[in-house]
């Protein structure tokens, strides 16, 4: 497959590791942020593959596993409405909500639809216009373009059925809490790629100064992952830490100036709730006052309970890299992802589920 | 749910008998007089064989040996997709199990749910379709039953049949023949079939020439049980849950441990690349035309040329072997030579985020 073979060549992958390990002298903990990474460590077996000195750790760049308990629990108090056509990404669906997911508020008659693009919930909302479509607009800055061009659509086409409920997150706060936890040891980032493909790598400036670690904006194929570790590595043996960038084939410096704009048109950035972590000052969108008719949070009276996490679930350590997926008690006896305790365990991105699947670690599935 | 999918063309093989209706009705699948009259508007005419024409309550067959039986149920929305029909889909759907019995199929029951309003065209080519895939795989319709439901009560139509063939004397198929050192053989290019479905399915819909893999397999089969007889240990199709999944439960039924290869298995690139913009994993996207054999290491070179030979296996690969290391265990090796294992899905599997 063109632009993608050529990212995948086990030549290449050897001749990477093989210069990851001449370059390593000592113990190195590096977290790749973005699930999308972690996904791609485990999927194509790199972990094992690296030397010993250097360790993984699976960062919070899962937009499914941070989206809070509460959000959820309003997604399918949404979708359980009689004139609601609920409609999501894919793998929202089976993210536990404090009583049950996506998936079982659809086998209860919810009408839950998944797609690929928000805009596609418009044109269902223009085709459905007696019932109410909301889009349950989740991700990083990566998503948040689209779903704010979603609401700009729909605004212009003045349409009064079609809604977001949005949970949107960025990295660079996450980074910022995770540097800030005394418990985290982490040496270096890759940062996510595609979340710098909008952003650009301005943001990541400031992050470098002040904590003194390496920050290599980094792709998401097997070659990308290991070359930005070596980037990494090189920078930590040298004593460096600057902003790098992998994935200049896609990331320019700037990002990309008219997503930006389409996101500030729409939103502005306000605390967030990690789930899992905790409240991240300044860590989220929410969706402008002029576009308030289309944010569901306000459009609609959801009176819901605020709901207790599960506290057997470790999710936040394991987010913030200070605990392996394997170090909780319940990985694969209570959690599993048939009757997962926290979100990390459902989503392929999410650090568990990818352990899960992937390590052979639990034998019946 | 409402569903609105992408057209798919359709264009009738034969030509439709003039009806006095449009649509089926409930009152179509009461028994009454409009029953008769859909089933005599032509089901007979097309489906037409000696048992069948009885048309008794039962069919009257004869068979001797042992004998496979199996069944299944069709319920693929949207009905009509590229390269096929839910039609063609029952009748190869089981006509491909009872293959992978070792079993030369026979007879087959047909059963169709249909929601009321189901357009008399569309049922006229879903029947047309099933005509032709009975002829084609050489089995005959010789019992069935119509039920019509409420609109809202199912999804256009569902399909069950349930199939019954002779084995073949020279066929040894069971999970238990499986040893070490037996070659894994995959007949084809993996996920066409879900991935064609997937491409004309409401919200997903994207623009590309896959088209399903369906298609009958039982002559193929037969083919290779009298070249290699015994030497076959196990033929398996990798429909839902895919090529992952039987993986996976064949380990775990046998408690041996499989290796596969992910850089020897075949995909169709835009199969590969509908998969990577969906965000899914082909080894576990279904497929219907496919199918694996656990078989004899010493005759695995000839087996994978004599497969390659046919129609149904001109893509054939050899993607593994059987272990001794890690039992109830399949482990892959990535295309950059790292090792993962291969599990189940603990559902459907759902399109990624980003």
């Amino acid at each position: 497959m063109k632009f993608l073979a050529e990212y995948r060549d086990p030549e290449l992958a050897k001749q990477y590791l093989q210069e990851i390990k001449n370059t390593v002298t000592q113990p190195w903990s590096i977290m790749e942020v973005c699930g999308g990474q972690t996904h791609s460590l485990v999927k194509n077996g790199i972990i094992d593959m690296l030397p010993k000195e250097v360790t993984m750790i699976h960062g919070p760049g899962c937009p499914v596993c941070v989206t809070p308990l509460h959000l959820i629990d309003k997604a399918i108090h949404l979708a359980l409405q009689e004139n609601v056509i609920l409609c999501s990404f894919g793998d929202m669906l089976r993210v536990p909500g404090s009583s049950k997911n996506l998936l079982e508020a659809k086998a209860e008659g919810g009408d839950v639809r998944i797609l690929y693009s928000p805009l596609e919930a418009v044109q269902i909302a223009e085709a459905n216009p007696s019932k109410e479509v909301v889009f349950f607009a989740v991700g990083f800055e990566t998503t948040a373009p689209a779903n704010a061009l979603s609401v700009i659509n729909a605004y212009r086409k003045g349409l009064k059925n079609y809604s977001i409920l949005a949970s949107h997150v960025l990295v660079p706060p996450a980074i910022e809490c995770v540097m800030e936890d005394v418990d985290s040891h982490i040496d270096g980032f890759l940062a996510a790629g595609h979340v710098c493909t909008i952003m650009g790598n301005f943001e990541y400036y400031p992050l470098v100064e002040k904590y003194k670690v390496p920050i290599v904006v980094t792709g998401f194929e097997p070659l990308d992952v290991l070359q930005g570790i070596l980037m990494v590595v090189r920078q930590l043996e040298a004593h460096k830490a600057e902003v790098e960038n992998q994935y200049a084939r896609i990331v320019k410096e700037e990002g990309n100036l008219e997503a930006q704009k389409m996101i500030f048109e729409v939103f502005e950035i306000t605390d967030r709730l990690w789930r899992g972590m905790e409240i991240i000052p300044m860590s989220g969108y929410q969706v402008k006052e002029k576009y308030a008719d289309f944010d569901a949070t306000k459009k609609f009276k959801i009176e819901i309970e605020e709901a207790e996490e599960n506290p057997e679930c470790i999710a936040g350590e394991i987010m913030k890299g200070i605990k392996k997926p394997i170090e909780c008690p319940e990985f694969g006896k209570k959690c599993k992802p048939t009757n997962p305790l926290g979100a990390p365990m459902v989503s392929s991105e999410g650090a568990c589920a990818a352990y899960f699947h992937y390590s052979g670690l639990v034998e019946e599935y | 749910m409402a569903s609105k999918t992408k057209p798919v063309k359709m264009q009738l093989q034969c030509p439709m008998p003039k009806l006095d209706f449009d649509v089926i009705t409930l009152g179509h699948g009461s028994g009454g007089v409009l029953t008769n009259k859909l089933l005599d508007s032509g089901v007979f005419d097309l489906l037409s064989n000696e048992v069948l024409d009885e048309r008794h309550d039962g069919a009257f067959i004869e068979m001797n040996g042992k004998l496979a039986f199996s069944t299944d149920s069709f319920l693929v929305s949207p009905i009509f997709f590229p390269g096929g029909n839910i039609g063609e889909l029952a009748v190869n759907g089981t006509v491909n199990d009872l293959a992978m019995c070792g079993a030369i199929p026979k007879y087959l029951s047909l059963s169709f749910i249909i929601e009321e309003g189901l357009k008399m065209t569309e049922f006229w080519e879903i029947l047309t379709s099933i005509k032709f895939a009975c002829e084609k795989a050489g089995v005959q319709v010789v019992t069935g039953d119509t039920k019509v439901v409420e609109k809202g009560k199912g999804d256009k139509i569902f399909i069950n049949t349930s199939g019954i063939g002779t084995i073949h004397p020279k066929a040894n198929i069971n999970k238990n023949n499986i040893k070490i050192g037996d070659k894994i053989i995959v007949s084809g290019n993996i996920a066409s079939h879900g991935m064609a479905i997937m491409s004309v399915r409401e919200g997903l819909e994207f623009d590309s020439e896959i088209i399903s893999d369906t298609t009958n397999l039982n002559t193929t089969i037969i083919n290779l049980i009298e070249q290699f007889g015994a030497n076959i240990h196990l033929l398996t199709d990798p429909t839902r849950g895919g090529v992952a999944t039987v993986l996976k439960e064949i380990a775990m039924a046998t408690e041996i441990g499989i290796d596969i290869f992910q850089k020897y298995l075949p995909i169709e690139t835009q199969v590969d690349s509908a998969c990577e913009l969906l965000g899914l994993d082909p080894l576990y996207v279904a497929n219907e035309g496919l199918f694996i054999s656990f078989v004899e290491a010493s005759i695995a070179d000839d087996y994978l040329k004599y497969l390659q030979s046919d129609a149904n296996g001109a893509n054939a690969k050899l993607i593994g072997s059987v272990v001794n290391e890690h039992p109830k265990q399949v482990i892959m090796e990535s295309a950059i030579g790292g090792k993962r294992v291969v599990s189940m899905l603990p559902g459907e599997q759902l399109p990624r985020i980003c």
